[in-house]
């Protein structure tokens, strides 16, 4: 279909009467100009809200024992309950498909006053005790030192790793913190590291930026606390399904501490899973307004395309019967009028979706060069996959477009374009 | 190489128009035959038929041999580019393209590959005393070289027969004699040709002329063009 003779042939009708050709195209042109820019656009939010959730694992829940609401077992209802350090063991024992298990204490701080000290500089923190796996939930990066490890876990060492507005606020950026030794709550502590959440957005019980992060052992001498903690997540293990997995748990811990089978207000649970699962469907949505915008702009430049070929084709009555009364068939005369159809929509997609993509490089490019910790936009491109997309959408419009003009094209017989009128 | 049946033909518009009232004429290959007739005698109607652009309602047309009737559009492109040449009124070349593309036109539709194509219709323009005006467009042309190039396009394919209409109703005297003449060159080498005029002077110059009124043959004259004055037949 598309050998040198036709293209030359279509070139010629195209060609013919630039400024038409120029002005219909623009219509195509701009639909998908429209289209790239508005996917790249909503993928620039995409990535922005992503970038702000990154750093988190998006496959953690977290258990919370609340108060009981049911009665059961002679225990009345409203009952306060803990949880222990042998509910991990058995977790880890009898559940299959958790790869991070981490229980947590936490301090939070009592009045507003300071709490936390380094010489006579002071602040107010939280407090967190911690095993070593928290950092494959709520990833850190080190900036000083090191993270809590097993010795001091197995040891209930006196150390702590500040977040770093700590160390800013109480030690100040000018020293060396490591092997200070700071007052949290009254108890002195070594710093054995300095550390900062490679998120601040999401966070539980307070930004580790602003925590002191003790070994969780030490916290529960610290504060006689046993071997009990306060909550725990967890993450699951690929192949496995969150909520099946907390409706495992919990039935673990309903067996372990005499809750009835039916508690739901026994625990707070909940998972980054439906938070990232809600900001999926919103994207959904987004996507798939922008599509149903840039297809009926598209639409536009396609029924301007169909149009404008409509005329022409009654403009070329005398032509096309020439050529019929010479001998093409009429496969003939469909083949040139869709290929003219397509070239001319083909030629004006892909213009707009190169300047489309191109402008969009260089935005990216400028939201790149400018990084700002708030910033909700962020490589606004589109994939491959879209591009390949849109590319089989402009064919598309383009054989659309001619269905109509090569209709009534063929319509037209070779005695109507002789006839002396 | 033409014969004709009882051709009928009715154009249904609000009032139904008997055209062709059972045409029979035979045409043997090599003639150079004229159909004469008023306006409305159903001449051009009865080139449309034999030009298969056109149907009829009864009878039989045989061209070549082959029955022509019922074709489908594909069939009658076939056999329109194969076995016939056209020849208009108002040369009907396609503006935008050069003499030399439209000459090699029809040889595109039969498939035929650049080069040759134009080697082909290069021959053809030279045979016509065309060959430095072969890059001109239509509108660089006179009426006498664009009516030379539409002959150049009708026998490019080397058809059967040559259907010319009013070949020379849109050019002056002397053009026309040259035009005739060399019209009258083709059919010398055995191409069959049928001219449609009312001209008489036109009609003159071939053998058979065929006077058509109101949809029949009144009558077949036979006439010898040799014996007639060119310069005086056509005024």
């Amino acid at each position: 279909m598309f050998d040198l003779d036709n293209i030359n042939e279509i070139w010629q009708t195209i060609a013919r009467n630039k400024t038409r050709s120029i002005l219909t195209a623009f219509g195509v042109f701009w639909g998908i100009f429209i289209l790239v820019i508005l996917l790249a656009c909503g993928n620039g939010f995409n990535n922005g809200l992503q970038s702000q959730i990154e750093g988190f694992a998006t496959n953690s829940s977290f258990m919370i024992p609340t108060n009981t609401t049911v009665a059961y077992k002679g225990y009345q209802k409203d009952r306060e309950w803990q949880l222990d350090m042998s509910d991990m063991e058995a977790i880890k024992k009898k559940i299959k498909g958790i790869d991070d298990l981490s229980p947590i204490s936490s301090r939070w701080t009592y009045n507003g006053e300071n709490n936390v000290f380094y010489g006579i500089k002071g602040g107010n923190f939280s407090m967190k005790g911690v095993l070593p796996n928290y950092n494959e939930i709520d990833r850190c990066k080190v900036l000083y030192g090191r993270f809590i490890n097993e010795a001091d876990i197995a040891d209930a060492r006196k150390v702590c790793v500040l977040g770093k507005k700590v160390y800013e606020d109480v030690i100040g950026t000018d020293k060396n913190p490591l092997g200070l030794m700071i007052k949290a709550n009254g108890i002195y502590y070594q710093v054995v590291g300095v550390i900062e959440a490679y998120n601040s957005k999401v966070s539980i019980m307070g930004s580790v930026n602003e925590t002191v992060v003790l070994p969780l052992t030490t916290m529960q001498v610290a504060y006689h606390t046993g071997n009990k903690f306060d909550f725990f997540m967890f993450t699951t293990a690929s192949g496995y399904n969150t909520k099946g997995l907390q409706a495992e748990v919990k039935t673990l811990l309903r067996e372990r501490h005499d809750i009835a089978p039916e508690d739901e207000g026994a625990f707070m649970c909940f998972d980054l899973e439906d938070v990232f699962t809600m900001f999926d469907y919103l994207f959904l949505g987004i996507k798939i307004l922008i599509w149903i915008v840039g297809i009926g702009t598209l639409l536009s430049g396609v029924v301007g395309v169909s149009n404008i070929m409509l005329v022409t084709i009654k403009e070329r009555t005398r032509e096309i019967g020439v050529r019929r009364a010479l001998g093409a068939k009429p496969s003939v005369i469909i083949r040139q009028v869709m290929a003219e159809s397509l070239l001319l929509t083909i030629l004006a997609g892909v213009v707009g979706l190169v300047i489309g993509v191109a402008i969009m490089a260089v935005v990216s490019g400028i939201v790149g060069n400018t990084p700002s910790e708030d910033m909700m936009f962020l490589d606004p491109q589109i994939g491959f996959g879209a591009a390949i997309v849109a590319t089989i959408i402009i064919v598309l419009s383009g054989l659309l477009a001619g269905v109509l003009p090569a209709t009534r094209a063929i319509q037209i017989k070779a005695i109507d374009a002789i006839r002396e009128e | 190489m033409i014969k004709l049946n009882n051709i009928n033909k009715t154009y249904f518009g609000a009032q139904p128009l008997h055209v062709l009232k059972g045409i029979n004429l035979d045409v043997a290959e090599g003639e150079l035959v004229s159909i004469m007739g008023a306006s409305g005698s159903g001449k051009s109607t009865l080139l449309n038929i034999l030009g298969i652009l056109d149907n009829y309602d009864e009878g039989e047309y045989y061209l070549a041999g082959k029955l022509v009737k019922n074709l489908s559009e594909n069939q009658a492109a076939e056999f329109r580019n194969k076995l016939i040449g056209f020849i208009f009124q108002s040369f009907n070349l396609i503006p935008f393209k050069t003499a030399l593309e439209n000459v090699a036109l029809p040889l595109f539709y039969q498939g035929v590959n650049r080069k040759k194509r134009n080697m082909m219709a290069m021959e053809y323009l030279e045979r016509f005393g065309l060959k430095d005006w072969a890059d001109h467009y239509p509108n660089e042309l006179s009426g006498g070289q664009k009516q030379r190039v539409s002959i150049a396009r009708a026998l490019v394919t080397s058809p059967k027969i040559i259907l010319a209409d009013e070949p020379t109703g849109a050019l002056d005297s002397k053009t026309s004699a040259e035009v005739m003449q060399i019209l009258r060159e083709v059919n010398a080498t055995g191409i069959t040709m049928v001219i449609v005029t009312h001209e008489r002077g036109i009609a003159n110059l071939t053998r058979k002329i065929v006077h058509l009124k109101d949809g029949i043959i009144e009558s077949i004259e036979e006439n010898d063009p040799d014996k007639m004055d060119f310069t005086k037949e056509i005024k």
